[in-house]
């Protein structure tokens, strides 16, 4: 029976880190052949809302939101909506039968796209806000604050893209959450809550893009209210860690049928 | 394959048992009485409603160490929902599936441990270039960094593809893709493949590839294959042993040549007609309850003085007039399957 022994032996399970970086390389590398297009679509679309909003604010609080909510737009762009595609399409596809015959863990999976697709996010984020600066007149030496922003509004808005995508029962349904989705964090996001009704403003509250926002604007006051700036990434990180979680159970489930 | 200390015991057979006992420790992979069954659809509009398919009915099957091991039948017939049993893709309703020892309805996770699968689709690898894909691929299959890239130096190489590693398998062709996801298949070596119509679309040489391939991991460290087909050339020259598998039953389990020789008292004769069949002909009027019609093709199975009779009315007189083409050979596994009571030859293909 020695042969039968052997043979019975199981191969290695891919160790979780390894499997992230190897599943975030080449989703890195599937931008090179089909995201750039739709990136400098996610890019030109909040630089032009910015323009159009020009005539409408005049500066203060107002031109904060405007500039933070089209940041953070990009954000939801592509986290939220080609994320939820993606998975929406690698599901219909039967694309997830290829991760679901490899050893590896769930959450690499998930985490390694959700992760890649908040990276490809960064340059669109860092040039629409440079652009709002400029075009509003507000202080650039606060942008640093994107380097919390993006990975955490990221993982929030990744999450539930992934979330969405993995859950919807048909392809076209996830590709409606995820533009259905990117217009919530357009609408609520970008305009002003001064001018808004208080149901509108409690939906903009049940929304994770909005706590991104809200700590991106905070940063431009002469003197910022950090502890409001930290609860926001707190919410914007708690938000992140629950739907990836959720995507990852998703994930499961989509495998095995 | 390192060391391990998993139990290879077989679970005992129930009376349907396929091999006897003294084999018992040469199978790879048993398949007991297994049963899926896919609930019924309630219609929609622009799709109609569908009952419950049973699309696997009691399957057994025993596929022993070393050996390519062949699925066929037609579109629909429910061998990948055999297979994603098989790869752990999928929980049977009831029955048994073993691999390598290891209980796959309990522990489904451990299939990706022990097989490497190619399935139909390339939709995880489209975006990615061959050599990424390869390299990917063996990564989450458990192996380190250089080894995941010595191993996909020495696969792109072994099948032809280092010249267009650097492409992304969206821009290639069908074949070409197809060779690419199999390469991927490939890195990090597992004892057993299970490969879901490889060759869909290659051309010879990408086939010649394949098979090569595949005997090198026979011959190197006997590597088991089981491999899904709906094409009959392809299982007489490549199988050692095939199941025939019909509505969700295995209607015949043999080699080819074995199951051959169920019907090797007949040969296949088949007739092309111009427009439609001269019924006039009294000959052909009485073999046309024969045929089996497919447009202006006829397929006849007869006995091989019924098919010298027959020839000779078609080739001489007013049919011959009529006649576009003809071939007369020896059965086909394709004959086999019509034999054993499956349904039309449509789903088989011949190339």
């Amino acid at each position: 029976m020695t042969t039968a022994v052997t043979a019975g032996a199981l191969a290695p399970r891919a160790r979780f880190f390894p499997a992230l970086a190897a599943v975030y390389r080449a989703q890195l590398s599937r931008a090179r052949v089909a995201r750039i297009p739709l990136l400098f679509v996610a890019t030109f679309q909040s630089v032009g809302i910015m323009i159009l909003m020009r005539g409408v604010v005049d500066g203060g609080s107002e031109a904060r939101a405007v500039v933070a909510g089209s940041s953070v737009l990009v954000v939801a762009f592509v986290a939220l909506n080609l994320l939820a595609q993606y998975f929406g399409q690698l599901r219909a596809g039967g694309g997830l039968d290829h991760y679901a015959t490899l050893p590896v863990p769930p959450a690499s999976v998930v985490l390694g796209a959700a992760a890649a697709y908040a990276s490809f996010t960064v340059p669109g984020t860092l040039v629409t806000a440079g652009f709002g600066c400029v075009l509003f007149g507000l202080p650039m030496g606060g942008l640093w604050i994107l380097g919390a922003v993006v990975p955490l509004a990221g993982a929030a808005l990744a999450g539930l893209g992934a979330a969405l995508g993995l859950l919807a029962p048909r392809q076209e349904l996830a590709t409606l959450a995820g533009q259905l989705g990117m217009s919530a964090a357009l609408l609520l996001g970008v305009l002003p809550p001064e001018r808004m009704p208080d149901v509108i403003v409690w939906t903009r509250d049940l929304l994770p893009s909005t706590y991104g926002v809200e700590a991106f604007a905070r940063t431009f006051a002469p003197d910022p209210d950090w502890t409001a700036v930290l609860f926001d990434l707190g919410v914007c990180g708690a938000v992140g860690v629950l739907s990836l979680a959720v995507a990852t159970w998703a994930y499961r489930r989509a495998a095995v049928r | 394959m390192s060391t391990g200390t998993a139990s290879a015991k077989q679970d005992t057979a129930p009376a349907a048992a396929v091999t006897s006992e003294a084999d018992a420790r040469d199978v790879v992979c048993a398949v007991r009485d297994l049963v899926k069954s896919y609930p019924a659809v309630r219609g929609r509009r622009g799709a109609p409603a569908l009952p419950e398919t049973r699309a696997n009915d009691g399957i057994c099957l025993d596929v022993r160490r070393g050996e390519v091991f062949g699925l066929l039948g037609p579109n629909g017939a429910g061998k990948s929902t055999l297979v994603r049993q098989l790869t752990g893709l999928m929980r049977p309703d009831a029955g048994s599936v073993t691999l390598l020892g290891h209980d796959l309805v309990r522990h489904p996770e451990r299939a990706s441990r022990l097989l490497a699968y190619l399935g139909q689709e390339s939709t995880a690898l489209d975006e990615l270039t061959v050599a990424l894909a390869a390299e990917t691929t063996g990564r989450l299959r458990g192996l380190g960094a250089r080894a995941a890239r010595t191993a996909r130096d020495a696969v792109l190489e072994e099948l032809g593809l280092t010249e267009i590693a650097g492409r992304p398998l969206k821009k290639l062709s069908g074949g070409q893709r197809r060779l690419a996801c199999f390469a991927a298949a490939l890195v990090g070596e597992r004892p057993v493949l299970v490969l879901d119509e490889p060759t869909t679309g290659m051309d010879p040489v990408a086939r010649r590839a394949v098979w090569s391939a595949v005997d090198r991991r026979r011959a190197r460290h006997g590597a088991t294959v089981l491999l899904v087909t709906h094409n009959v050339i392809e299982a007489e020259t490549v199988l050692d042993r095939v199941a025939v598998i019909d509505h969700g039953k295995v209607i015949a389990c043999d080699t080819p040549a074995g199951l051959k020789a169920t019907v090797s008292g007949e040969v296949r004769l088949e007739l092309v007609w111009r427009t439609a069949a001269p019924l006039e002909v009294p000959e052909l009027a009485e073999l046309a309850p024969a045929a089996v019609v497919s447009g202006r093709r006829w397929l006849l199975r007869l006995t091989p003085d019924r098919a010298r009779a027959a020839v000779a009315a078609v080739t001489g007189g007013p049919a011959f007039a009529a006649l576009d083409d003809f071939t007369l050979a020896t059965p086909s596994l394709e004959d086999v399957y019509l034999a054993l009571g499956g349904r039309a030859s449509k789903g088989l293909v011949k190339s």
